[in-house]
């Protein structure tokens, strides 16, 4: 979408919200802004109704900051504790059945490609870890054999937030969980090695503690999804209502979390090297 | 690689244009429909059972009709990964069958709800358990109430005009609802009728998806920030209000589609002998069935009228309670054990003590004509109605 299809006429100025306005005067839309911008330009995500401290909400707000084009990121997501925030942004998104994300990304995908041959439409898929690891396990990784140029993100809070801190297959091993009452019993599903040996040619573990390097790999896995092929990147985003813990100390645990299962993983095919070192 | 096709005027396809008389599957007739239908993109599911229609289709794409084509991982992922693709702005056909409308289940409601004019055919079989691939049309009884437009294909012809003329239908501003088309399967899919095919160089104009009562999520539609499925489940009057209202108007335009199906389809039902004291109103291929059944019994002196349902939704309520006011027997024949449209004919008329709700038959069984009559006759004599 070109930033003139967004600038209202002089007619219709006076009656669009100031918001509305501030979108297209101060947004990420004419100036491109990176996570180092935050808090200098409106933001395509807006108030939002999550928790105090939530670090998916904060996942999101990242991510969105790094889009390498706002103005033609589409983004498909699953109901859960992602969509609050992402139904109120300024790019198109839609959520529709459980766990169907990366199908509804692929049609999508391949029905703008249609549609616009010389442009590049973004579709990113931005999900908790129950609809990726559980519900959507299968239609994730087959998106992901069939190579389709699409972003998966994964905003891991390790546990079922929206429906009242369930166990889910990212969930910690030995967590005593809501349907996990003496701990569970397996450990977090490997979905990061999953996305490698599936056919994403890009793939980045971060957490939220880290704001550069998510919107760097955020950045970066989009801009290779275009040209190479389907990328994942997997945020921890820690969950202070469900995990228990005072929302002040979300960056805390996140911290923690970089020193044992979340530390910084990253992986690219040769051809994917090649492409970063010429962007 | 795009096939040489002129965009024609659908009125011209529809009704105007030289048909060529072909002796063709159901399946066949599918693919002929979606060749002339400028289709953008198809999905197939290997489900079992499967019909070859979208093989067809596939040969289709790899011929220059379609500009895009896979093979997904499962039904859910067809439904879904089409949901996508319409809601991309293009214009979208995937079958299925039996199992595979059930494992997709999740997804119908979405495509009504999400306005998309999404073209599905069903060649319905049976569902577990037991295992059956044999026609019989259940799946239709757990799809009445999806939001759908849903139309039942006596036969290939009927097959072949309802999937191209369902384009049209879905696409028109004040409808926009996904549109099921189904077809008994085996008995319409696998064997070959005449069926009388416009010229293949002509197809529909392209979808407009300008057209939609809702935004084409594409990133070109401002304003900027839109929500393209409103989260409606808060806990509150307004949230549940507007989801309310949101749903009362997939209804309406099933209503307003009414006009439209009336001038593509020459009306929600076709009647045949209406002043006959005894009706058989039926769907599908229960409908060729009981002319075969009305044609003996006239020859026994037995007067039997004809309503073949054409829109099962939106139902042909008023229409149904005006062809069967004077009937005094009713006779419903369904390849189902549930008995879906006897219950939504007795909903819609009064006395149903008029109803004879049946014959059914399921799990293979076929439906011959002499089930029929032999039914009839018993009636009469219950009845002691004068024929």
């Amino acid at each position: 979408m070109s930033v003139r299809n967004i600038t209202p006429v002089k007619e219709f100025e006076d009656i669009l919200p100031k918001e509305y306005k501030d979108l297209v005067n101060k947004g990420p839309f004419n100036n491109k802004k990176s996570v180092d911008d935050l808090g200098t330009f409106k933001e395509i995500i807006e108030e939002h109704p999550h928790c105090a401290g939530c670090g998916v909400s904060l996942g999101i707000r990242l991510a969105l900051a790094s889009l390498p084009s706002p103005e033609d990121s589409l983004v498909v997501g699953t109901p859960g504790c992602s969509f609050f925030a992402l139904s109120q942004s300024a790019v198109n998104y839609s959520n529709t059945a459980f766990g169907n994300q990366n199908a509804v990304a692929t049609g999508l995908k391949r029905m703008l490609q249609i549609r616009y041959p010389d442009k590049h439409k973004d579709v990113i898929v931005m999900v908790g870890d129950g609809g990726i690891a559980d519900i959507g396990l299968d239609l994730t990784l087959h998106s992901w054999f069939r190579k389709e140029k699409i972003t998966t993100i994964m905003l891991d809070n390790e546990v079922y937030g929206n429906t009242g801190g369930q166990e889910s297959g990212m969930s910690m091993k030995g967590r005593v969980l809501n349907m996990a009452p003496t701990g569970k019993k397996f450990d977090k599903i490997p979905v990061f090695d999953m996305a490698e040996v599936s056919g994403c040619v890009y793939g980045a573990r971060v957490t939220v503690a880290n704001p550069k390097k998510v919107g760097q790999v955020v950045r970066n896995a989009i801009l290779i999804a275009r040209e190479i092929g389907p990328t994942y990147v997997q945020i921890f985003t820690p969950c202070p209502t469900n995990m228990k813990f005072p929302p002040d100390q979300t960056i805390k645990i996140a911290k923690e979390a970089q020193k044992d299962q979340y530390s910084y993983k990253e992986f690219m095919t040769d051809e994917v090297a090649e492409y970063l070192k010429n962007i | 690689m795009t096939k040489e096709q002129c965009v024609s005027n659908p009125e011209y396809i529809f009704f105007d244009s030289p048909r060529e008389k072909v002796f063709i599957t159901g399946s066949e007739a599918v693919a002929e429909a979606v060749k002339r239908a400028n289709v953008d993109m198809a999905i197939a599911y290997p489900i079992t059972p499967q019909s070859e229609s979208m093989h067809l289709i596939g040969d289709l794409y790899a011929q220059g009709y379609l500009k895009d084509y896979y093979r997904a991982e499962n039904e859910f992922a067809v439904m879904a990964a089409i949901h996508g693709a319409s809601l991309g702005g293009g214009r979208v056909f995937t079958a299925t069958s039996g199992p595979g409308t059930l494992r997709a289940m999740e997804m119908f409601p979405v495509w009504a709800g999400s306005r998309q004019p999404i073209v599905c055919a069903f060649m319905c079989r049976g569902v577990s358990l037991p295992p059956s691939i044999q026609p019989e049309n259940i799946e239709m009884a757990m799809l009445l109430d999806t939001g759908m437009i849903m139309f039942h294909a006596e036969n290939a012809q009927d097959y072949f005009d309802m999937i191209l003329k369902a384009y049209i239908i879905a696409e028109q501003p004040e409808v926009h609802l996904p549109i099921g088309i189904f077809a008994d399967g085996f008995f319409v899919t696998h064997t070959r009728d005449l069926v009388m095919l416009p010229p293949e160089d002509l197809k529909l104009p392209e979808y407009d998806s300008t057209s939609a009562p809702v935004p084409t999520f594409d990133m070109e539609t401002p304003p900027m920030r839109i929500t393209r499925d409103p989260l409606l489940n808060k806990s509150n009057f307004i949230s549940y209000a507007a989801n309310a209202s949101w749903h009362q108007e997939i209804l309406a335009a099933a209503q307003r589609a009414k006009k439209h199906i009336n001038h593509y389809l020459g009306g929600m039902i076709e009647i045949s002998n209406p002043d006959a004291k005894i009706l058989i109103a039926a769907s599908g291929t229960a409908v060729s069935q009981s002319r075969e059944a009305i044609k003996s019994l006239k020859e026994e002196g037995i007067d039997v009228g004809l309503v073949k349902v054409k829109s099962i939704r939106p139902f042909p309520t008023k229409e149904i309670i005006s062809a069967t006011e004077n009937a005094e027997l009713i006779v419903i024949p369904e390849f189902n054990a549930g008995g879906w449209l006897c219950r939504e004919i007795k909903s819609c008329i009064d006395n149903n003590s008029r109803v004879l709700e049946g014959p059914r038959v399921f799990g293979g069984m076929t439906m011959p004509k002499e089930l029929i009559m032999s039914e009839i006759k018993n009636a009469i004599k219950q009845k002691g109605l004068k024929v």
